[in-house]
């Protein structure tokens, strides 16, 4: 017998899924539902990432927050059989991670470590991306809608200062101070814009909170915009997010439509528009200076600071440049305010953080968790522990982030503690890795990727990064020098000192930690009966 | 001709000169970005077309050499690396006959490395043309490169 009540099925349709084909699943639903004459009872949604990303197509079910994976075609009769019509649990499918079945924000403890986060991510894979009516339904604009008719822009700019956000694209500015530097140029136009250039090896969160939740990010640029005194937003998206680039652009066809982009917003005088611009594969360009020379038309090449873009951005006009995830905090920060916020995480850095984890790890996938917490807790509780052998090591923040060894596996995860313990945050990619993986080989693989995305600019970069390359090469080969460790520790200096922007000082990173934890190992890339090199030696 | 279209569309600035080029290459037969139609473009733009190549040579996704119908771009980055890259092209190159950077002689296939795609979470990634496929092995790049090569044979 069919129980009563109503049961919505949301299929997770974002870049991973759809290769395994969760469009067809969808249509299949559908199909299979309308036979057994459901259709009253039972709804099917397309949503973007449900969460698991290594269990083929991934559906859940409401209100009850099941969810299942590796769904395939051959499944689904028997699947509406057994849970829709007979009510059971279809337990072959169902996988550990649950939606909330509802959210109570007042209830919330700072520490709950659940799998679903709360501020960026609560929209993904709950509504349907491609309808702004859901958004709405979520109380979407209402943060928008606030801003314009009850408050100034000083105001809005006291509340994210308040608040102690801090930008997710990696460097972790304090995002109100940002703002407030736009803000205070007389010259106009000035411009917001989205930084969508992920290309942090391991990091795809952006891509998967603009599949999920495109308007958040929207209502944040428009916000922004308000505050800071633009008219104009630019998306600056790479060129292979493909689904991200369709849904930003069906969401601004549909906010226009509503008249929540254009001219006299919510009937106030205030106008604004956002646009996309496409890159075309550089990693430089997520560097917010040699993002602005690529959306000028220009090589990507960094750009001397100061003068910073809130000065001399854009076109030379005052532009706010802030990572999409940063984006997607503000809406909830100024529906919620300033202390809500602060709840979540530490008090230096305070909110969630959106983390990608993979590598050798039985559930890659993204978490929203609070700031603080431990890669302990991160490894063992979120992503189910490791497998092929025994934790090794651990790059967060993308190839140009830290290497973290057992040693600081309690350490908190937030900015300050980090620093503290001498590493950085980064972007939030988590690469966790088994005792099976070779430092050396690990290194040379990081090295290789700088060579490819060094962008020529300045010679200790250029030069820097193939020299590096090399000496792993010979590491690999058990052909180091005797002196190569000391030779890459100098040269990682070098970098770290003199680069041109943040893309060649960070080289250094990996690097100089690697050395800490790891030195043992590295020196087994060493071959003694050589001579010293002393032709390597910057000072030489 | 389409060039002064496309220009057009976009408009006649040099910060509309990246989403042109996308455009025009994308409407080239063979994926690439010929000397002929850069010419063209730098006399429609009027920007010297030493500028319009070192640009454009700074950017991954554009080429100045005729490339395959399919577009292999296979993940280099450590996420793919740890998880078996090298093994993916490997089989693509034994499959094929190809090596990096290279066109099969049909002009069907080229093989190009990337770095991270963004799909790490199915690591080993590539994607063909606009098409991602992830947690790959050798099994299933034999399979989805022979669906392509027999859908080809049947056109």
């Amino acid at each position: 017998m069919v129980k009563k009540e109503i049961v919505q099925i949301l299929v997770g349709i974002d870049g991973n899924t759809v290769l395994s084909g969760a469009r067809k699943i969808k249509s299949r639903l559908i199909t299979e539902i309308s036979k057994q004459g459901l259709e009253e009872q039972v709804s099917v949604i397309e949503t973007g990432s449900i969460g698991p990303v290594d269990k083929g197509v991934v559906i859940a079910l409401y209100p009850t927050g099941e969810v299942y994976g590796q769904v395939t075609e051959e499944n689904i009769p028997e699947f509406v059989q057994e849970r829709l019509i007979k009510g059971r649990v279809y337990k072959k499918l169902l996988l550990e991670e649950k939606l909330p079945a509802d959210i109570d924000f007042t209830s919330y403890d700072s520490r709950q470590t659940q799998y679903f986060g709360r501020i960026v991510l609560d929209n993904c894979g709950r509504i349907n991306p491609e309808d702004i009516e859901e958004y709405i339904g979520m109380g979407g604009y209402e943060a928008l809608g606030m801003v314009l008719k009850e408050k100034t822009p000083e105001e809005v700019i006291k509340i994210v200062q308040d608040s102690g956000l801090r930008g997710r694209g990696g460097a972790g500015f304090p995002t109100g101070l940002k703002w407030c530097f736009a803000a205070r140029e007389k010259a106009s136009p000035k411009y917001v814009i989205g930084n969508a250039d992920e290309g942090e090896p391991g990091t795809f969160k952006d891509r998967l909170i603009m599949e999920g939740d495109p308007h958040k990010v929207l209502e944040g640029m428009i916000i922004c915009g308000y505050a800071i005194g633009a008219n104009t937003g630019y998306i600056y998206i790479r060129g292979e997010y493909q689904l991200s680039i369709q849904r930003l652009n069906k969401a601004i066809q549909e906010a226009r439509r509503l008249g929540l982009l254009g001219r006299s917003i919510f009937g106030t005088d205030f106008n604004f528009e956002v646009q996309i611009k496409i890159g075309a594969g550089s990693y430089v360009c997520g560097e917010e200076t040699a993002l602005l020379n690529s959306m000028e038309g220009f090589r990507g090449e960094p750009r001397f600071k100061p003068p910073f873009p809130a000065q001399v951005g854009f076109l030379s006009k005052p532009t706010n440049v802030n990572n999409i995830e940063t984006l997607a905090n503000i809406p909830p920060i100024i529906l919620n305010g300033a202390e809500w916020f602060k709840k979540f995480g530490t008090a230096d850095s305070p909110g969630t953080k959106v983390y990608t984890i993979l590598g050798h790890i039985n559930r890659p996938g993204l978490i929203e968790v609070p700031m603080g917490i431990t890669l302990r807790e991160v490894i063992f509780d979120f992503a189910g522990g490791v497998w092929g052998g025994e934790f090794k090591m651990a790059q967060i923040g993308g190839t140009a982030g830290d290497i973290l060894s057992r040693e600081v596996l309690d350490v908190p995860l937030d900015y300050k503690s980090l620093q503290g313990a001498g590493h950085n945050l980064g972007s939030g990619a988590i690469l966790i890795m088994n005792d099976s993986v070779s430092i050396i080989d690990f290194l040379h693989c990081c090295m290789k990727f700088f060579v490819h995305e060094s962008c020529g600019k300045c010679s200790v970069c250029r030069i820097g990064t193939v020299k590096l390359s090399e000496s792993f090469q010979r590491l690999r080969e058990k052909k180091g020098y005797p002196d190569e460790l000391e030779h890459i520790k100098e040269l990682a200096q070098g970098l770290k000192l003199t680069a041109f922007c943040p893309l060649g000082q960070s080289v250094a990173t990996p690097l100089l930690s690697a050395l800490k934890y790891f030195s043992a190992e590295l020196s087994e890339g060493i071959n003694p009966k050589k001579k010293p090199n002393s032709l390597l030696s910057l000072s030489g | 001709m389409i060039i002064q279209e496309i220009v057009h569309k976009y408009g006649n600035k040099r910060e509309n000169l990246l989403q042109i080029l996308h455009e025009i290459q994308n409407k080239s037969e063979r994926n690439y970005l010929s000397s002929e139609v850069l010419q063209e473009l730098s006399e429609e733009m009027k920007i010297p077309i030493a500028d319009i190549k070192g640009t454009a040579s700074f950017y991954t996704m554009f080429s100045f050499v005729p490339r395959g119908k399919y577009l292999i771009r296979v993940c280099e980055s450590p996420p793919c690396h740890l998880l078996g890259a090298q093994t993916i092209f490997k089989a693509i190159e034994d499959k094929l006959g190809i090596k990096e950077g290279e066109t099969t002689k049909d002009g069907l296939f080229t093989l190009e490395g990337t770095s991270c795609l963004g799909i790490c979470g199915v690591a080993p990634a590539m994607m063909i043309n606009e098409e991602a496929y992830g947690n790959l092995t050798v099994e299933k790049i034999n399979q989805i490169l022979d669906l392509l090569l027999e859908k080809e044979r049947k056109e």
